[in-house]
């Protein structure tokens, strides 16, 4: 049996304090542990500033300062042998912490090694490219802009990769509304016809729970399709399946249903 | 030239038949619809799969085309982005009257379940529509009734409709 707990004050001591479920965070474990990775934050710490090394599922993190990205993945490159940047992207904290977490995933192909380099820059600081280093960078850096804004020192084509150029707004943060701001709800009409039709053309249906089975001026069931804008809710006639209407069309011999077989055996 | 003597007034009747201009011209017009490949998703695939051997849509007279300027039925055969949208609005309009739309599918009538900031909420917003195809995907025998459908309904129109072309506002 349960040992008892007392359940007076249930309301006041909630079991839960985050409104939502919150992950826990993966253990955390010392670089000392594995002597690759302490052979390489040696390296990388003799060069450049490291405020936090820990090792997490296998892979080492290295935090650093956001003005020695290029360093840091430059000797990464030429000296540590990590051959490849495999991931590069950022992370929305700018309600957290007003920040972007931009990250670097290098692989090393010849010590079977990852490592994540990570640093942090404020909403409107841009970050120095690393596309010459390696050209996985290009297209990443330009989705970083595309989707956060985060903007991208001496990348050679900075524009964006995925929305349209024209496009205002940057998806991926947090703010962000699934359904687009206003400017996206609009977009096409905006583009295509200009402003005034909004009127004429209307808002879009986002509802997707809206379902009306009576609709007959946009959907007709098939089987039986009734004409435009017909009452049908107290139900609607069977239409068989018709290919031609009335007496056939000119020239060709019209279906008829009642002299047609269904084959089952599909194999036939 | 036939060797045999033929009596017309016998064998099949007269070689003769009386029809109306509007009808021999829908005739003609709904037994050669020219598509335009169109496909911008999954449905794209069944629409392939309608267009090869096996649903094979040449017996009725469909034909896709890579060019909207020999096309007069677009079949917008998936997802339509917003991107997107500026491209099919210009390939639509460069297809040439008569037209017909066929939207495909429950992304392209309603933006289906890409209820997101990127995806236009139904093809019906950018370029008049003639037939929504439910279905995710629909099936090629659903494209297939569909095609007949409008053959139907190109039938029933007044053949100089290409004097009044369908407007979306």
């Amino acid at each position: 049996m349960r040992a008892y707990t007392p359940k007076d004050d249930v309301q006041k001591n909630p079991y839960y304090t985050d409104r939502y479920w919150v992950a826990p965070q993966v253990a955390k474990s010392d670089v000392s542990e594995d002597e690759v990775f302490a052979a390489d934050l040696e390296a990388i710490k003799a060069a450049f500033d490291v405020s936090d090394a820990y090792i997490q599922v296998g892979q080492m993190v290295v935090i650093i300062n956001a003005a020695d990205n290029y360093g840091v993945i430059e000797l990464m490159k030429n000296t540590l042998e990590y051959n490849q940047l495999s991931e590069l992207s950022a992370i929305d904290w700018l309600a957290q912490e007003g920040k972007f977490e931009i990250f670097y995933q290098m692989l090393s192909m010849s010590k079977r090694k990852r490592i994540r380099v990570k640093c942090k820059i404020d909403e409107k600081e841009s970050i120095q490219s690393v596309s010459s280093l390696f050209r996985s960078a290009d297209w990443s850096e330009r989705e970083m802009y595309d989707m956060f804004g985060v903007v991208i020192n001496n990348h050679p084509f900075m524009k964006r990769i995925l929305m349209p150029d024209d496009w205002e707004g940057f998806p991926l943060r947090k703010t962000y509304p699934l359904q687009g701001d206003e400017f996206a709800q609009w977009y096409e009409v905006d583009k295509l016809f200009g402003k005034e039709a909004r009127d004429i053309i209307g808002p879009e249906i986002r509802d997707s729970a809206r379902v009306d089975r009576y609709d007959t001026e946009r959907f007709a069931r098939l089987g039986h399709e009734v004409p435009r804008g017909a009452d049908i809710s107290q139900g609607e006639p069977d239409t068989p399946l018709c290919y031609q209407e009335g007496d056939g069309v000119f020239l060709i011999e019209k279906f008829d249903a009642e002299k047609s077989v269904v084959i089952s055996d599909r194999d036939r | 030239m036939a060797q045999h003597q033929v009596n017309y007034l016998k064998d099949g009747g007269l070689p003769v038949a009386l029809t109306t201009i509007d009808k021999v011209v829908n005739w003609g017009r709904s037994n050669s619809l020219w598509a335009l490949t169109y496909g911008l998703a999954c449905c794209g695939i069944e629409m392939m799969a309608s267009g090869a051997s096996r649903y094979d849509f040449d017996r009725f007279g469909t034909i896709f085309r890579a060019s909207p300027r020999q096309a007069e039925l677009m079949v917008v055969a998936g997802t339509l982005t917003k991107k997107h949208a500026e491209f099919i609005r210009r390939l639509y309009d460069q297809m040439t009257e008569p037209k017909w739309v066929i939207s495909m599918g429950s992304c392209a009538n309603t933006g289906g379940m890409f209820n997101t900031y990127a995806t236009v909420q139904g093809v019906d917003r950018v370029i008049p529509v003639d037939l929504y195809l439910p279905g995710c995907a629909p099936r090629p025998e659903t494209l297939q009734y569909a095609v007949l459908l409008l053959q139907q309904k190109i039938r029933r129109e007044s053949a100089s409709r290409a004097q009044k072309p369908k407007r979306l506002m």
